[in-house]
C-alpha cells in the first residue's frame, strides 16, 4: 500500500520533470530559483493556459531565454516583470497586479464571502428571535382553543 | 428585507448568468498591445536585401504606414501576401516589413517568387525586434502614423474585411 502511494506521489510530480528542458547554466542557485519561479509565474502569450515554463512554443523559448539573459546580468524580479508587462501587457503576468482593472479579481472573492457571511447571519439571528418564547403564533384566542382541540383529539386517539 | 434575502440569490445568478453570456463568442486570442500610442521600440537592424544598409526606427516616419511581421516558416503570411500586393499595388499603400526569425536566403526566394510589397523590410533573425514589439506570432501588422507612432495592432492575416478596417483608420491619420 504504500509503494502504491509513493507511486503516485512521483506519477503525481512528473509533469514538473517533463515540462519544457532547456540547458541553462546558472551562475549560482538562488537565480536558478528566481529563473524557475518566474518562469512558471510569466504566461505565454500565444498559449495562454500555459506558463512560459511549461509551454513548448517558440514565443515561450524566446521568453525563457531573455529572461535566462536578464538574470543573468543582474535584473530584479521588478524589472523583469516590467520588461515583459511593457511589451505583452499585464496579460503575461499570471498574479495580476493591483489596479482598477483587477480590484474585482482580488476583492471579489472576499467580498462574496462577506456578503455570505452576512446572509448565514441575518437567517440565523432570526430564527434565533423566534425560537425562545415558544412557537410565537399569530392565532388568535379562538383558533388557539381550535388548536388545542385538535391536539386533544390527537391523544385521545 | 426577508423578501430582500430570498431573492438575493436569484439576482445574483442572474447576474452571473449575463456576464458570462457577455463572454460567449469573444475572441480570446488577442490580447491587447500595451504599445498602442507609443513610438515603435528603437532598433538598428539591417536590410533584407541589402546587407549594407541599416535601418532604424527613424527611416519609418514620414507617412502613416503598415508595419507588416512576417516570415517564410509562417503558412499565414503566404496567405494574407496577395493581399499585401493588392493594397500596395491599386491604393499605394506603404507597408513596411519585418522579416521575423527567418533566414535571408529564402525570404528572398519568397519575396521573389510572390512579389515583394514591401517598401522596405528589416531583417530580424533572433526575433529581437519582434520581442520588443510584443510579437506573439506571425502575421502581426502595426499601423504607424507618420510620426512613427503605433497607433493600432492587428494579429492574424489580413483579408479584405481586415483591410477595410484598417484602411479607415489609416486615412483618419493621414487627415490629422
Amino acid at each position: 500500500m504504500v509503494r502504491h502511494i509513493v507511486l503516485v506521489v512521483l506519477l503525481s510530480f512528473s509533469s514538473l520533470a517533463s515540462a519544457a528542458i532547456d540547458t541553462y547554466q546558472f551562475k549560482d542557485d538562488a537565480t536558478r530559483e528566481r529563473f524557475h519561479a518566474l518562469s512558471t509565474e510569466l504566461r505565454c502569450p500565444k498559449c495562454q493556459n500555459q506558463n512560459i515554463a511549461d509551454s513548448n512554443s517558440p514565443i515561450a523559448k524566446d521568453l525563457r531565454d531573455e529572461l535566462y539573459r536578464m538574470l543573468e546580468d543582474g535584473a530584479d524580479d521588478e524589472q523583469v516583470i516590467d520588461f515583459m508587462v511593457t511589451r505583452y501587457g499585464e496579460f503575461v503576468l499570471y498574479r495580476p497586479r493591483m489596479s482598477e482593472q483587477t480590484y474585482l479579481l482580488w476583492y471579489g472573492p472576499a467580498a462574496l464571502l462577506l456578503i455570505g457571511v452576512i446572509v448565514v447571519l441575518l437567517v440565523s439571528g432570526k430564527r434565533k428571535k423566534s425560537e425562545p418564547g415558544k412557537p410565537d403564533s399569530n392565532l388568535s384566542d379562538a383558533e388557539k382553543q381550535r388548536l388545542d382541540q385538535l391536539l386533544k383529539q390527537d391523544k385521545n386517539k | 428585507m426577508r423578501r430582500l434575502i430570498v431573492i438575493l440569490p436569484l439576482v445574483l445568478f442572474v447576474a452571473l448568468g449575463l456576464f458570462l453570456w457577455n463572454g460567449i463568442g469573444k475572441d480570446t486570442e488577442t490580447i491587447p498591445s500595451p504599445l498602442i500610442n507609443k513610438p515603435v521600440p528603437e532598433f538598428s537592424l539591417s536590410a533584407l536585401l541589402d546587407e549594407q544598409q541599416t535601418i532604424t526606427a527613424a527611416d519609418l516616419k514620414g507617412r502613416p504606414a503598415l508595419l507588416n511581421v512576417w516570415a517564410t516558416w509562417c503558412p499565414t503570411c503566404k496567405q494574407e501576401h496577395a493581399q499585401l500586393n493588392r493594397m500596395v499595388r491599386d491604393e499605394g499603400i506603404t507597408i513596411y516589413g519585418v522579416n521575423y526569425k527567418d533566414d535571408r536566403d529564402k525570404a528572398r526566394i519568397w519575396l521573389d517568387k510572390y512579389m515583394n510589397p514591401y517598401a522596405l523590410n528589416i531583417y530580424d533573425p533572433e526575433g529581437k525586434l519582434g520581442l520588443n514589439l510584443g510579437v506573439y506570432g506571425a502575421p502581426e501588422t502595426f499601423l504607424l502614423d507618420a510620426q512613427g507612432i503605433i497607433r493600432y495592432k492587428h494579429v492574424g492575416a489580413i483579408d479584405e474585411r481586415v483591410w477595410s478596417e484598417l484602411r479607415q483608420k489609416m486615412k483618419q491619420l493621414e487627415v490629422n
